[in-house]
């Protein structure tokens, strides 16, 4: 088990929105939000590429603890400022979805 | 006592592609204010979500009714969008005509209708080609 304050120092990622430090358990890839919403598991850290607005709201249904954009990825204007308002922790790292899984797994086993 | 219910109705609008998802969101506040369980209100909001999303995507947005009963959620989303030629096919996981502009924000998985059917307890759906389509959600509460 490891929180989402580790999860950035090990991702070496840009934190965009820090609300609350939360429990990671596992992770979970996906870009496609209706698959997420389906099967990101609770406590997982959501790894994506996808960075507009409707994030947020599937971060939200999923109760995910962090959402984790990979590969660089920035959040649009409209998502950053989204997940200020709902407590919803943003980090980015310049890391594919599978390099910082690895990371992830690494740390929890 | 036991017919009471609290109705609350919302626009959802196509036009603001942004707050999608905003009907799903007030409702999940009630319930929680009302003291409803998080699994229950995890599972109106994940119906009522992939309903929203899909009326603003497949359908020009429509009309969203909810009525809290002592046991039970009932949902119905209405639109005039341009029907649901096949049901079947459409209910079918990894179905989906969303175009590419859309696909590009994630949607398109053809996941939405079976999140729908697997988050309540009966689902029932009414369409007509050029009319418009209704969906009937009905979520007991635990
Ligand atoms: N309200 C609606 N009006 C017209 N067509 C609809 C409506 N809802 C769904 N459909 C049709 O049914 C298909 C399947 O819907 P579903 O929600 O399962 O997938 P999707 O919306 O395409 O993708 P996803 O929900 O995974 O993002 C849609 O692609 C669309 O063709
Ligand atoms: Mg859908």
């Amino acid at each position: 088990m490891t929180d989402v304050k580790k999860l950035i120092e090990i991702l070496n990622a840009e934190t965009i929105n820090f609300s609350e430090n939360r429990e990671i358990t596992t992770g979970y890839c996906g870009d496609f939000l209706s698959f997420v919403i389906s099967k990101a598991p609770v406590g997982a850290a959501w790894f994506t590429v996808m960075s507009n607005v409707n994030v947020a709201a599937v971060a939200l249904l999923a109760e995910v603890p962090a959402v984790v954009l990979c590969e660089g990825v920035k959040p649009d204007e409209g998502l950053s400022a989204r997940c200020k308002a709902e407590g919803i922790n943003l980090i980015s790292t310049e890391l594919d979805a599978y390099g910082a899984s690895v990371i992830l797994g690494n740390e929890i086993k | 006592m036991s017919q009471d219910c609290i109705r609350l109705e919302f626009k959802v609008d196509s036009e603001n592609f942004a707050s999608a998802g905003s009907a799903s969101e007030s409702v999940k506040t009630q319930l929680k204010l009302l003291g409803i369980g998080s699994s229950d209100v995890r599972r109106v909001a994940i119906a009522m979500y992939e309903g929203e999303i899909n009326m603003v995507i497949h359908a020009d947005g429509g009309k969203a009714t909810v009525e809290i009963y002592h046991d039970r959620v009932e949902i119905i989303l209405a639109d005039r969008g341009p029907g649901i030629a096949d049901i079947a096919l459409a209910m079918k996981e990894g179905y989906s005509t969303a175009p590419e502009d859309i696909r590009a924000l994630g949607f398109g998985a053809g996941m939405g209708l079976p999140n729908m059917k697997k988050n309540s307890d009966e689902m029932r759906i009414e369409s007509k080609l050029g009319i418009g389509t209704t969906i009937y959600m009905t979520v007991r509460l635990t």
